[in-house]
């Protein structure tokens, strides 16, 4: 709980450089996406529903708290909250227009979420840290008790929960697993393109120099208001495409609570765990958070089921996990990306020593 | 540098030897292949696994009961595995996943999601793999409707059954359901879908016996509840029905004793009415009713013979034995006996082996339990008489009330305080034809046979 606002001086990762549009990292990346690609033809359902899905929902998720948090330095505790307005805004479209096409639901759901971003990120202009993140805390029990209370929401369900009316686009149906996964994947790399392309551009860097200090940026001629803001509508434009996928790609049916303040914690260690101010953390996050524990309990299953009591086994992989964290964490502060550029860089150095 | 890369290596191998091992299992034992296979997704970690702890226990022992003194269910024998969920949705998906497949050759019969949110991120995938999900007491009221829910079964004891139930006991207790005129009920929810979910049969109630329907909402976790104890007192309800959740239920038993309200004008919910519930909140709960399809105790018959042969001989699942009878273990081990009864019921039409999940929905859909049978499970009073159609996933709508005497619950009720459900199913229709109708799903018909 204590890690929620770092200060900022501590965001910058060591040797920091200003990504360049040409480096070898797109091409990298750009290999990854084709080969993602190529595994939706090959894997099974348990690889969709259980692995690729989360990782790549939470992935972005992460990606869009990292655009606020990682880049322009705003504390959030409202994740879970601008996924539910995703999730929500998303539902209604999809049952009350339903001439708009899929991807166009998703993205005004998005919209949705921008507006809501904005309009609790405008506490931002006069407050920092762990005031703000209280701010964004109010979003994170307003939001969710707002759709809880009014049954328009969830179209006067019984349960207040909310399911995907239809999932199809241009005529394919997108409600099997491989469907669900090319969705998730296509809306990622288009969210994750969008992001890497504002980071690299004059907007990332205005965020970057309000991050490292907004009074040396307004100083140098950057108008912090509308950055700060511009900020917050991004983060949760993708935060909210996010939370409408973890609803209709990922879950299939949820309600209010499946967006509760935990969700905004797993973000913001995913973000933590992975690297701020990185785009790749995000990724690299969401892999730690999300699948470790899977392949730990895997793991425990195959060889130790039987031979420990049951509840034993369970609380042993919790700490471990969470010795893994703190390990991770004491070896490299910025995060496992930036273990990982280290990696590289002595790599890259061998056989001379660094 | 090279001992990095070399330890790096030595990572690799280990990793990738794990993940052989995973991906291929184990050698698949011709033995396992003619047992019936029955994954169980518990939670024995997290905020809920105090409560969780022994429902896997009442299921363990009652599946050892069957396989140690019955030989198995007409002889197919049972195994299980665990996967624990924390009772979170994204862990409870990935157990199914996980076990949908079966194990070593034996097919997964039934699945119980233990977890309101994952049997919701589970109506579709269950329908999709034919696999049927039995939700005791929580879960998609609508999914009675099995035309719709093919493969949901809330079966038991739905929420608007249990709001039902405690109306019908207020009833009892003033005399009849024409003396509810007049009579106040303030029902003091858990503000979320859980707890908004009894509103609509409330209301609907309420107009047709001409009691007065108070709501008052209690935020998530209650653990301050001055204001809305305030509000009742100022109100003056005759019964407060309490549908709580976690911690809100001790906190509201002991504000209401302190503000002067009777704790035996009290009906908790099904999930406000378990030993884990009241025990917290000490001595002022003296008195608290419940309703519950759940009844306490240990002097059922198949608790005897459980006691006999599994307690007596160190086979029990039990950590702390003093549970054996509370609510929570009583719960699993009537869920073992509806699953175990429903895959006999399908056996009879299929075949002496393991059910396939597709063929446990015909043997639920066709499940009957009447009292000669229960008297048979040695489950009378235990488990409410059920029948079971394509049309009625719920099939019995019954509970009991239970009176906590300080130290252990007591059954208050005459036997089954059955539900109104003829005034309840044709609005809970309703709301599945409307469900149907927002997905585009054409429902079944009702003599329709699926295989």
């Amino acid at each position: 709980m204590s890690d929620i606002s770092l200060p900022p001086l501590s965001l910058v990762p060591e040797a920091f450089h200003v990504p360049s549009r040409w480096s070898q990292g797109p091409v990298v990346a750009w290999l990854l996406v084709i080969a993602a690609y190529v595994l939706g033809l090959v894997v099974d359902d348990y690889w969709f529903n259980a692995i690729l899905i989360p990782f790549l929902i939470m992935a972005v998720a992460g990606l869009g708290l990292n655009l606020l948090t990682g880049y322009t330095g705003q504390a959030s505790l409202g994740t879970g909250a601008f996924m539910s307005v995703g999730a929500f805004a998303t539902f209604n479209l999809l049952l009350r227009a339903p001439q708009l096409p899929l991807p166009l639901s998703l993205i005004i759901g998005g919209l949705f979420a921008a507006g809501a971003g904005v309009l609790f990120g405008l506490p931002s202009l006069r407050i920092k840290g762990f005031y703000l993140t209280s701010s964004t805390l109010a979003a994170q029990f307003f939001l969710p008790w707002l759709f809880n209370e009014y049954g328009w929401f969830s179209n006067y369900t019984t349960s207040g929960a909310i399911s995907a009316p239809r999932l199809e686009f241009l005529g394919i149906d997108l409600s099997t697993p491989a469907g669900r996964y090319f969705l998730t994947l296509t809306s990622v790399v288009a969210l994750t393109w969008l992001s890497w392309n504002l980071v690299t551009s004059q907007v990332g860097r205005n965020w970057m120099a309000i991050r490292d200090m907004d009074t040396a940026a307004a100083v140098a001629g950057i108008p912090i208001a509308f950055n700060k803001l511009a900020s917050f509508a991004v983060s949760s434009f993708v935060i909210g495409i996010a939370g409408a996928l973890w609803a209709f790609a990922y879950l299939g049916t949820v309600d209010s609570r499946s967006f509760d303040l935990n969700r905004s914690f797993t973000v913001l260690f995913i973000i933590i765990i992975g690297g701020m101010g990185s785009i790749a953390g995000a990724f690299v996050g969401s892999a730690f958070v999300i699948l470790l524990p899977i392949l730990i309990s895997r793991i425990s299953a195959t060889f130790f089921a039987g031979a420990i009591d049951a509840g034993q086994l369970q609380n042993l992989q919790k700490i471990l996990f969470g010795g893994l964290i703190v390990y991770f964490l004491i070896r490299e502060p910025n995060g496992l990306v930036a273990l990982f550029s280290k990696f590289r860089r002595r790599l890259s150095q061998w056989p001379l020593k660094a | 540098m090279s001992d990095v890369l070399s330890r790096l290596g030595k990572h690799l191998a280990v990793a990738a030897a794990a993940f052989t091992t995973i991906s291929f299992g184990g050698p698949a034992s011709a033995a396992d292949a003619a047992k019936q296979y029955f994954p169980l997704a518990t939670f024995r970690v997290g905020a809920y696994a105090s409560s969780g702890i022994p429902v896997w226990a009442g299921e363990i022992d009652y599946f050892r009961y069957i396989n140690e003194v019955e030989g198995g269910i007409n002889g197919v024998k049972l195994f299980w595995d665990e996967c624990e969920t924390e009772w979170e949705v994204e862990k409870g998906v990935e157990c199914y996943e996980r076990v949908k497949a079966g194990k070593n050759g034996s097919p997964v019969p039934i699945f119980l999601p233990h977890g309101d949110p994952i049997s919701k991120a589970l109506t579709e995938k269950t329908v999709a793999d034919k696999i049927p999900q039995i939700t005791i007491a929580y879960g998609r009221t609508e999914s009675i409707d099995g035309r719709v829910f093919p493969y949901s079964f809330p079966v038991v004891f739905s929420f608007w059954s249990e709001a039902s139930s405690a109306v019908n006991y207020i009833a009892e207790k003033v005399g009849g359901k024409d003396k509810l005129k007049g009579v106040k009920i303030a029902t003091l929810y858990h503000d979320s879908p859980y707890g908004k979910e009894t509103q609509v049969p409330l209301a609907l109630l309420a107009k047709t016996y001409g009691f007065e329907d108070i709501q008052i909402p209690v935020p998530h976790p209650g653990n301050d509840q001055s204001a809305q104890w305030a509000k009742i007192r100022q109100l003056k309800p005759d019964y407060v029905f309490l549908r709580g959740w976690g911690v809100m239920t001790p906190v509201a038993i002991k504000t209401a004793a302190k503000t002067g309200f009777p704790v035996d004008h009290i009906i908790g919910g099904i999930w406000s009415g378990s030993e884990e519930d009241v025990r917290p909140a000490g001595a002022v709960g003296k008195g608290y009713l419940a309703v519950t399809p759940f009844p306490a105790g240990a002097d059922f018959e198949i608790h005897k013979r459980i006691k006999e042969n599994i307690l007596n001989k160190g086979l029990s699942d039990l950590k702390d034995p003093k549970s054996f009878g509370s609510v929570y273990y009583n719960s699993g081990l009537i869920e073992a006996i509806i699953s175990v009864e429903a895959i006999r019921t399908a056996q009879k039409k299929f075949g002496v082996r393991p059910i396939t999940g597709a063929e446990a929905q015909w043997g639920l859909e066709h499940l009957k339990l009447d009292e000669a049978r229960l008297k048979e499970l040695g489950a009378d009073g235990l488990v409410q008489p059920l029948e079971l159609s394509i049309k009625d996933h719920e099939g019995g709508g019954a509970g009991k009330i239970l009176q906590w005497d300080g130290d252990k619950w007591k059954i208050v009720s005459n036997g089954w305080v059955k539900s109104d459900r003829e005034l309840l199913l044709p609005l809970i229709y309703e709301r599945a034809a409307a469900y149907a109708k927002e997905k585009g799903i054409k429902p079944r018909s009702e003599t329709e046979v699926v295989n």
